[in-house]
């Protein structure tokens, strides 16, 4: 991961001449990630007080980042679509199509039609590659639908909802389809996890990527004589950084697999568990992915020209076209992201649930949706970044479990998220009146 | 001398309305041609079909005496023809580098977007049209309009243009930043460069053009050198649409 910049959205704000004076300026923090970190702790110490320390154990953090992963993968595309100035209100439905597809690939055509056997090992991702293939195309079909014939994609993914969701019904007859492939099934969370070793060892590399990409940073200004931030703040940042992806790991692996569950399996590998023997969950293979989704999408937005010309489209499209930008090819591009990337979110939906269920995925095009806002992606377009609505999703998960911990009702966790979502946008409305950015 | 570019009866209508009507204009290397008329007289739209944003309905164009076909921006690009657009044509969430360089982004070896060359290239442009430009890392909707002028007009330079349009380049800029442009484009005539202006201010034209074609009503009313004819004649000429009687 790479340090922030000073403004929110644009992927090529680099340097900043001097005079530096704050200190925010100096480290090249972004003041608007700030504030929203700051709320997200705000939020998590709120509930570790009301909850009596029961919400910030290593339990219901691991339980908290396999939540939030379905809606966040989705919300890093989503970011695409509102910074062109479109909306997708199908994701939620076309995550149930691309989970019906790959449910019945790997249930019933794949073993009736292919005659690969049950278990096969080819299965899942034979699977997992149609779903994402479903995903892609349908996405760049209502791309294309808005792009070229130009009906709004408001109305063109309104569309979508009901069709994708009721196409979904038909593939699998209106049937819950399950179990799904026990490999398939790893990508859901508690069933797919590293273990400690694993989990530090990715902890470290991520850590060690980060340290060289700061440095590689840093020295490429230099070569081009641009200003740098001093030394010490380089190091605080790579040190600050260092902290969190380490803390996050130790935490997962402090989370150990109960007594009862590694009985279990070592009864299913035929072997007697030895005397005091312990293991921890670790980093989920779904939070794994995540993060995958997570850095090849930020830098698809900031090292790409597809996202150079997603931001300037989203900025002025007329500006885009006269540059010569296929702006319409572009909304094909993005719609088929978005589905891709729905297609992804199905497989960790339908691996945690461990199967496929008809209301998969409902109310997501919402959540996504509030994620990526959260997150500072601006209706208006031009503005987003994939970090915040990351961030977003967390934030809105966090607000959820949390109030399901303390017993609030559900009408009542609703009426606050939703409110949340409005002050959300009306503080970032008023920040980047304050700071003139956007 | 061969014309750098010569447009030959080009016409184009929106939905009845005729915009340009059977217009034939040239332009040679090193030359300023100034386009007048009124508003909707048809003067950005000819220019357009120039730029590839529009596509003629009938006619030709021909640069270096070969006839080309222009059907998008990218076309114009490809013949060296660059325009300065009256909206400026910036993306104002993006700064400076990502501005001067969209769509012909430079990349590193490996296909990535290379910010620091971009930006490097950005300062030493600007350094040479606007020394006083230093806000190269902050969107451009953070510039005054003669800084956001100067990274349109360091857009066209960079790659080296042969042609230039330039649609209305001082409507929004203060007398200071007008006699910058101004200087500018007699520095890029000077390097031979041709250049279409269009602006409303006749004085200005009869300064800096050599000579001017007035248009109404999608027509071309004619096309005159500017030590030929005075300013009221321009004057009559947009007015009342007929060429001036020339004492003889």
């Amino acid at each position: 991961m790479s340090t922030q910049n000073t403004t929110t959205s644009t992927p090529a704000t680099k340097a900043r001449p001097a005079p530096r004076a704050k200190l925010t300026d100096t480290l090249e923090l972004d003041t608007r990630l700030m504030g929203m970190i700051g709320a997200f702790i705000l939020v998590m110490v709120v509930f570790n007080v009301l909850t009596d320390g029961r919400f910030l154990t290593p339990r219901n953090i691991f339980n908290l980042t396999i939540q939030t992963v379905s809606v966040a993968i989705m919300a890093t595309g989503m970011v695409f679509v509102i910074v062109t100035r479109h909306i997708d209100l199908s994701v939620g439905a076309l995550l149930a199509t691309c989970s019906a597809v790959m449910a019945m690939m790997q249930t019933a055509w794949l073993p009736q039609l292919l005659g690969l056997p049950l278990g096969h090992p080819l299965i899942p991702w034979l699977a997992i590659g149609a779903g994402i293939l479903t995903g892609g195309l349908i996405g760049a079909f209502q791309g294309y639908l808005s792009g070229y014939l130009m009906i709004p994609a408001f109305i063109v993914t309104l569309g979508g909802l009901l069709v994708w969701r009721n196409t979904a019904w038909y593939l699998t007859n209106g049937q819950t389809i399950g179990p799904l492939d026990s490999t398939f099934q790893m990508f859901g969370g508690i069933n797919g996890t590293l273990g400690e070793f694993w989990s530090w060892v990715i902890g470290i590399v991520a850590t060690l990527a980060a340290l060289v990409g700061l440095w590689a940073k840093r020295r490429d200004k230099t070569r081009h004589d641009f200003p740098v931030k001093p030394m010490w703040a380089e190091i605080t940042l790579g040190a600050i950084i260092a902290g969190v992806i380490l803390g996050f790991i130790a935490v997962l692996n402090s989370y150990q697999i109960p007594v009862a569950r590694l009985n279990r399996q070592f009864e299913a590998r035929g072997e007697v568990m030895p005397e005091g023997y312990s293991a921890a969950y670790g980093l989920p293979i779904s939070v794994l992915l995540l993060i995958v989704v997570a850095v090849v999408m930020t830098v698809v937005a900031r090292k790409t020209r597809l996202g150079r010309y997603i931001f300037a489209t989203g900025g002025n499209p007329q500006a885009a076209e006269l540059s010569g930008i296929n702006t319409r090819l572009l909304t094909v591009k993005v719609f088929a992201i978005m589905g891709a990337l729905c297609a992804i979110s199905a497989v960790v939906a339908s691996a945690r649930l461990t199967n496929h269920s008809n209301d998969i995925g409902t109310l997501d095009e919402l959540r996504v949706i509030a994620a990526a806002v959260i997150g500072g992606t601006a209706l208006a377009g031009g503005i987003g970044t994939i970090y915040g609505a990351i961030l977003g999703a967390l934030i809105m998960q966090s607000l959820q479990s949390g109030m399901a911990m303390v017993g609030v009702d559900a009408p009542l966790q609703n009426i606050v998220v939703g409110s949340v979502l409005v002050l959300a946008v009306l503080i970032d409305i008023i920040y980047r009146r304050r700071t003139g950015k956007g | 001398m061969q014309p750098l570019v010569e447009m030959r009866n080009i016409s184009i209508a929106f939905g009845g309305v005729q915009a340009v009507d059977d217009v034939s204009i040239d332009l040679y290397p090193g030359e300023v041609v100034g386009l007048l008329g009124h508003n909707g007289a048809g003067k950005s739209t000819l220019i357009k079909i120039l730029s590839g944003a529009y596509r003629a309905d009938s006619g030709e164009i021909l640069i270096d005496g070969e006839k080309v076909t222009i059907a998008s921006p990218r076309d114009a690009r490809a013949h060296n023809i660059e325009t300065i657009h009256q909206t400026l044509a910036l993306a104002d969430n993006l700064p400076a580098p990502a501005n001067l360089f969209l769509g012909r982004e430079l990349r590193t070896m490996f296909g990535f977007l290379d910010d620091s060359r971009m930006e490097s290239e950005t300062r030493k442009i600007m350094a040479r049209l606007n020394p006083n430009f230093k806000k190269v890392a902050d969107p451009v909707s953070a510039l005054s309009g003669g800084q956001r002028q100067s990274v349109a007009i360091a857009r066209a330079v960079y790659f080296n243009a042969r042609i230039l349009i330039m649609d209305e380049p001082t409507a929004a800029l203060g007398v200071h930043e007008t006699k910058m442009v101004a200087d500018l484009i007699m520095e890029l005539k000077a390097q031979g460069l041709g250049i279409f202006l269009i602006s409303h201010d006749t004085r200005e034209m009869m300064a800096l053009c050599d000579r001017v074609s007035v248009m109404k009503n999608g027509q071309l009313i004619g096309t005159e050198r500017v030590e030929d004819v005075t300013e009221d004649d321009i004057l009559s000429m947009i007015i009342m649409g007929k060429k001036a009687e020339k004492a003889a």
